[in-house]
């Protein structure tokens, strides 16, 4: 069984919380109980179950009728493990929707059949694009309130295909749906005999897992294990994660940022040895010499070229309440790496209308807004592009009065 | 040639990553072990994560007093088998202290003051940070919560006011007197659970396997007698072949009849049920937001 992770994101009202609650009900993963809890409550529509409230989890979520905050949910079929990401559509909570798409491999943006392509279409499209999910799924809801109308889905597809011509979705998928009334959910639809692609479930389940790129070999070192017990009391291991790419036994590996070169002895994974680590394991290595390695290095394959810098551009979507501030001590956590930083220049920001970077004069960067900046970081640190690897081209900048995770950083360049 | 890795290989290597996080980030961690077959899973992650080393952190358990007799042997044998520290905070301290009341009542439960010796033990052994064992499937709070979930110096939770958690990134950086609670299972399942407890072959209590037990009906449920509840003359006692799904106190956990005797059997078990796994847990009932409650005072 594989993996697959999704969110799902709209505007208000597109009735995301209901799809989820749609998939849940009819893939029979909803306990008894929570069904007899929801089967209680006012229904909504012509008598439907408000399957909004199996994902609507906080109290203030539930007494206003809308999602704060991003949900997790779990659900498998015979062939696959999903975890879906049920994220906000408010404006004002688009830090808990790009908390919630990260890491997904696959997205799900809602359109209401009645409004079509609206801003928040525009921004979450964006943002997915930006943060290079591979997939979108674009699901055309509400299609029971236009007459489950050809012509009208086909305006929608149009929109959105003059939209979405410069983003970079590996893969696209429209589909029309209600999931109020459960059509082209799991069962492809009676009402729309003129949709010929499949219903959602089966996109979920039948398509590739397309991962988002990562190139080169990156190990990023955690922790150190020394037992300093007396039959291994010279025992190193390094204990991280293996971001991309793969490593064996008698790999020659570059240590970043120190550039020493090292060859590794044993490889431990699952508490085993083990001749071969792949992308995505957490293993340990240890090295033939004794050399100065810590929390944050990352190794390279020796030979791959990689680069250094502490001057980085980045696109930046900021989190915090507080407005980004420029020439102010942050953090970058990136990998396991965590430097000090300065954001030295805001160079462009987002305008939402054409979905393109301009200059701008002001500096002042707000929570949810998303801009072009330059960073300088105390020390040097392995420099990738976000769109080349994912793992290691990504960081948060974290305050350092506050301690709040300010903004997400993807890099786009390196200065020096 | 690639290697294939399985949906339980990239939940352990997550959680492993996770706990090797808060080694990295903590000055003084503690594992929260309950002797749920959650905790015992993360204790496995543990030793995925840390050995041949030592565990960077002690193991705690918060004792109610109203344990199970199997769950407590269970886990004096582990912590001999694996060579760790534990730590025992005792609710009966508590109450003996004056800082938690008892409840009273038929089902007198422990569950809520088990938060006020959790967040005294915090405050005596200085920690930093807690790792616990919940999932996100199991409540629909739990669900909200980040992996790392940072507590004020109340224990409390801001549900409104969570970071931004992205990527593989945890900021667990803090203020002084705030604490972290830290999830490696967040993104497992019930069944997730089982798979591995099974693949690893791990040994649980045996509570969790079928058994005979004198019962309790109580409000549709049936809970196992003992002497921490009131027992009046209208109750019908029964002996019944039961097992637990869950793991809580004596007082508040209720048992399902099952012949599930061994893990092939749970795992069939739950792969079919439809019922949830904490609709056993008495604790829950009390409102539909009992939990994001507790949790907002200190509750894991």
């Amino acid at each position: 069984m594989d993996l697959m992770r999704v969110f799902t994101c709209g505007s208000v009202d597109d009735g995301k919380s209901t799809l989820i609650g749609r998939l849940l009900y009819d893939s029979k993963s909803i306990y008894r109980e929570h069904l007899d809890h929801i089967e209680g409550k006012d229904r909504v529509g012509d008598g439907e179950l408000n399957l909004a409230l199996l994902t609507d989890g906080l109290k203030a979520e539930r007494e206003q009728g809308i999602t704060i905050d991003v949900a997790y949910k779990y659900f498998s079929t015979p062939v696959r493990k999903f975890i879906i990401a049920d994220t906000p559509g408010h404006v004002q909570y688009t830090r808990n929707m790009v908390t919630g798409a990260s890491l997904a491999d696959t997205a799900i943006i809602l359109i209401d059949a009645r409004q079509g392509i609206l801003e928040q279409t525009r921004r979450h499209s964006f943002i997915s694009h930006l943060l290079r999910v591979p997939h979108l799924i674009v699901c055309v809801n509400k299609m029971d309130l236009v007459d489950f109308s050809e012509k009208r889905f086909a305006e929608i597809e149009n929109d959105f295909a003059a939209m979405a011509k410069n983003l970079s979705f590996r893969r696209t998928t429209l589909i029309p749906i209600s999931a109020l009334k459960g059509d082209n959910i799991v069962n492809a639809s009676a009402s729309m005999p003129w949709y010929k692609g499949k219903p959602l479930l089966k996109v979920l389940e039948e398509s590739e897992v397309l991962g988002k790129a990562a190139i080169g070999t990156r190990f990023t070192v955690q922790y150190v294990l020394r037992p300093q017990s007396t039959d291994l009391h010279d025992f190193r291991g390094f204990a991280g994660v293996l971001r991309s790419g793969e490593l064996k036994t008698g790999d020659k590996i570059k240590i970043s940022p120190s550039g020493n070169e090292a060859t590794i002895t044993a490889l431990q994974y699952s508490a085993q040895k083990t001749d071969v680590i792949t992308a995505g394991d957490s293993a340990v290595i240890e090295l033939d010499r004794d050399i100065d390695i810590s929390r944050g290095d990352i190794f390279t394959k020796a030979g791959e070229s990689t680069k250094e810098t502490s001057l980085i551009k980045a696109q930046l979507t900021h989190l915090d309440t507080q407005n980004l501030k420029l020439n102010y001590a942050y953090y970058l956590l990136c990998g396991s790496r965590k430097v000090k930083a300065m954001v030295k220049s805001v160079d462009a920001k987002l305008n939402l209308a054409d979905l393109s970077f301009a200059p701008t004069d002001s500096s002042a960067v707000q929570l949810n807004e998303i801009a072009e900046v330059t960073i300088k970081t105390a020390a040097p640190v392995l420099f990738d592009h976000y769109a080349d690897n994912w793992t290691t081209g990504a960081g948060v900048l974290i305050d350092s009065q506050t301690n709040m995770t300010a903004a997400a950083i993807m890099f786009i360049g390196a200065e020096n | 040639m690639s290697i294939l890795r399985s949906h339980l290989d990239y939940l352990e290597s997550e959680a492993v990553m996770i706990l090797r996080e808060v080694a990295g980030q903590f000055e003084r961690p503690a594992l929260l072990f309950s002797g749920g077959k959650d905790s015992i899973a993360i204790v496995k992650l543990a030793e995925k994560a840390f050995r041949p080393a030592k565990f960077p952190f002690p193991l705690v358990h918060v004792d109610t007093g109203h344990n199970f007799d199997e769950v407590i042997k269970y886990r004096d044998a582990m912590v001999a088998r694996i060579g760790e520290k534990l730590i025992v905070a005792s609710v009966e301290d508590s109450i003996r202290r004056g800082t938690a009341a008892e409840e009273k009542g038929k089902f007198p439960s422990r569950n809520a003051i088990q938060a006020v010796t959790l967040l005294e033990a915090i405050a005596e052994h200085r920690f930093d940070c807690c790792i616990g064992g919940a999932r996100r499937d199991e409540e629909k709070a739990r669900a909200k919560e980040r992996i790392f979930s940072v507590r004020d110096e109340f224990g409390g939770w801001d549900p409104k006011n969570q970071r931004p958690e992205l990527w593989h990134l945890y900021n667990g950086a803090i203020h002084h007197g705030e604490n972290v609670r830290v999830f490696p299972l967040s993104n497992w399942t019930e069944l997730d659970v089982w798979l591995y407890l099974k693949r690893e072959n791990v040994e649980l209590p045996s509570i969790y396997f079928s058994h005979e037990r004198e019962i309790i009906p109580y409000m549709g449920q049936i809970f196992p007698t003992s002497k921490f509840i009131a027992i009046d003359a209208n109750d019908r006692l029964e002996k019944k072949r039961v097992r637990f799904r869950t793991v809580g106190d004596m007082t508040c956990t209720a048992a399902m009849e099952s012949d599930a005797a061994d893990v092939d059997a749970i795992i069939e078990e739950v792969m079919t049920t439809r019922s949830a796994e904490r609709g056993a847990r008495l604790d829950d009932k009390r409102s539909e937001a009992a939990m994001e409650e507790r949790k907002k005072t200190g509750y894991f």
